[in-house]
């Protein structure tokens, strides 16, 4: 029998190999990658059909609703890749494979980066797609091929940011259906924010209320200006603030998550 | 040369959420080497004892050092010397065998070089080899447990922690495994720490064997040692004809103390000197012209030892509602240890 020389493993490797398998999951079961990527695109040509009318209102933004609505996909997409590495997550402390991974020299901000890592991984793969699909079918990029890269850019920064949400929820409560008992909730936000109507244009009171203190709001009109405005630097800075501000809380409560739940000495 | 270190336990204490000792202040040593078995019944302490061992979980008190390692101070000297395979088989369903063992040597730090090759004589080694590019969700439960011990000993570990390893497994993977545990530590010098809820279990496999009941160890020896503490072997037998008990009783009095029969019609007596008398009552039961029907040597259980201390049997102790955080009673006091 050979003899193993353990060395310790560095933490790039660490994440690597942790990322590696989160990835994998996401490649072998089709419904963590259609799904997510599929309905969000369905959802987007039925509303930018059903709603075109809705560009005659007098102060509607966009000549045609697939481009008002093309940040829309982007939000939805970031939740489910959230919502499915959460729940691996959660199926990791559950099983008690995260026992057996603390009982290796992992450190916990390689396990951290690792299970963030699919998350992301997930985020560009559909960024891209959404994009894509997009162009495809009509939509214009205002802010032209730079914007379209910035636009990227602040889609994995936000998938990212829901991604640290639903690691934080897994490591918090240890159970999948924690994780999905969260998600509709996101679901809501998403409905009460400016994502399918223009906040000015909100009629009723408390809704237009509602969006105005709903961070998802600006998160999608960042996406959203550099569609149909083109640079508009307060909106990309408030959708870039927001986004950070939710990735470094939701990181040091993951990390505080993480250190509860590994109480390895 | 570094000496071998095993594991040195004093007084661990690990108290949960209302005061729930699940560990009461437990003592152990085992040797470098050795095969310890820890046995107890469902609820016993025996995994959060592993648990703490393994520094998967800090002890409320005492001191426990693994491999020389203090487990308090020192966890990742401890894991880097230890393997473990817990209760719960820990794989992931979306990971082949192959995946799963390049995972773990990634993250244990072999070089890549060795990593591939080591993984594969493992998998070979406990007979998964065909299996290696299976995802572990289609392994049975025997091979999941043939993969999560290949996965323990991946990296070499001197010191290997088995947390009810057979449990759920069929006669032939149950065999298999206690095989390689005990070629483990006749060959490669692993100490091996077992925990067991069954009593066979214990008894073939163990070097020495402790007893643990509500967090604390009420007995502690090797497995004979134990046996011969709490009782001698006992001969039953039934005589071919029911009048001739009288004369059964007659001629075994002198050989123990009678004890009283288990089943109508048959004659029991403790020997005082153990197993080897059996030629000598048969060659008396002859000269006093009583025919045997039946004859048959009882030696004491581990469970007669769990008896013993507890007053309860270890099958079915799991099944009595048991307070964990109760103080000690009756015989549950210090624990009996028997010299080897």
């Amino acid at each position: 029998m050979t003899a193993a020389t353990a060395t310790g493993s560095s933490t790039l490797t660490q994440v690597g190999l942790l990322a590696g398998r989160a990835v994998s999951h996401v490649l072998r079961q089709p419904a963590q990658l259609i799904f997510p990527i599929a309905f969000p695109l369905v959802l987007l040509g039925v509303n930018s059909s059903g709603l075109d009318a809705a560009t005659r209102l007098p102060g509607f933004p966009a000549g045609s609703y697939l481009d008002f609505a093309l940040a829309i996909p982007f939000m939805q997409g970031a939740l489910f890749a959230a919502l499915n590495g959460g729940q691996d997550l959660a199926r990791d402390i559950q099983n008690g494979f995260l026992d057996r991974l603390a009982l290796t020299p992992m450190s916990g901000g390689a396990l951290l980066a690792g299970q963030l890592g699919g998350a992301l991984f997930m985020g560009i793969v559909s960024a891209v797609l959404y994009l894509v699909v997009g162009v495809l079918f009509g939509v214009g990029i205002a802010s032209g091929v730079a914007g379209a890269l910035v636009l990227l850019l602040l889609a994995i920064a936000i998938s990212f940011a829901f991604a640290c949400f639903g690691t934080f929820v897994a490591l918090r409560a240890g159970s999948g259906e924690a994780v999905q008992g969260f998600f509709p909730l996101f679901f809501v936000l998403l409905f009460l924010s400016s994502a399918f109507f223009p906040r000015d244009l909100i009629e009723h009171d408390w809704f237009r209320t509602v969006a105005t203190y709903n961070p998802v709001s600006y998160m999608v009109e960042g996406i959203r200006s550099l569609v149909i405005t083109g640079w508009d630097g307060q909106a990309l800075a408030q959708a870039f603030g927001i986004s950070a501000i939710a990735i470094v809380l939701f990181l040091v409560l993951s990390s505080r998550a993480l250190r509860t739940r590994l109480l390895r000495t | 040369m570094v000496e071998e270190r095993g594991i040195e336990v004093a007084g661990l204490v690990r108290e949960f959420k209302g005061g729930i000792r699940a560990v009461d202040g437990i003592d152990l040593q085992v040797a470098a080497g050795e095969i310890y078995g820890f046995l107890g019944p469902n609820g016993a302490g025996k995994s959060t004892t592993v648990k703490v061992l393994t520094t998967l979980l800090p002890p409320t008190a005492g001191h426990a050092t693994v491999a020389g390692f203090d487990v308090s101070k020192d966890g990742a000297s401890v894991r880097a010397a230890i393997g473990v395979a817990l209760q719960e088989v820990a794989l992931d369903p979306m990971l082949t065998g192959r995946e799963h063992m390049k995972l773990q040597g990634g993250l244990q730090g072999i070089p890549r070089a060795q990593r591939a090759m080591r993984g594969d004589e493992l998998l070979a080694r406990v007979g998964l080899s065909n299996a290696a590019d299976r995802k572990s969700s289609t392994y049975s439960g025997g091979m999941k447990r043939r993969l999560d011990l290949a996965l323990a000993l991946l990296h070499g570990p001197r010191i290997l922690f088995l947390d009810e390893p057979t449990t759920g497994l069929d006669v032939q993977s149950r065999t298999a495994l206690w095989e390689e545990v005990e070629r483990l530590a006749r060959e490669e010098g692993t100490t091996v720490f077992l925990t067991t809820q069954y009593l066979e279990e214990a008894d073939v496999l163990a070097d020495r064997v402790g007893i643990i009941d509500r967090g604390r160890i009420v007995a502690e020896g090797t497995p004979d040692a134990l046996k011969a503490g709490v009782s001698k072997p006992t001969v039953e037998l039934v005589p071919h004809e029911s009048e001739d008990c009288g004369s059964a009783r007659t001629v075994l009095a002198p050989f123990g103390e009678l004890v009283p029969e288990k089943r109508a019609g048959s004659v029991a007596v403790r020997l005082n000197n153990g197993g080897d008398q059996l030629t000598e009552i048969v060659r008396a039961l002859d000269r006093a012209g009583v025919a045997i029907a039946h004859l048959a040597l009882h030696e004491p259980t581990l469970d007669d030892v769990f008896l013993a201390k507890t007053g309860r049997s270890l099958e079915g102790a799991a099944e009595q509602p048991t307070d964990e955080a109760a103080p000690p009673s009756g015989n549950r006091g210090a624990p009996e240890r028997v010299p080897a």
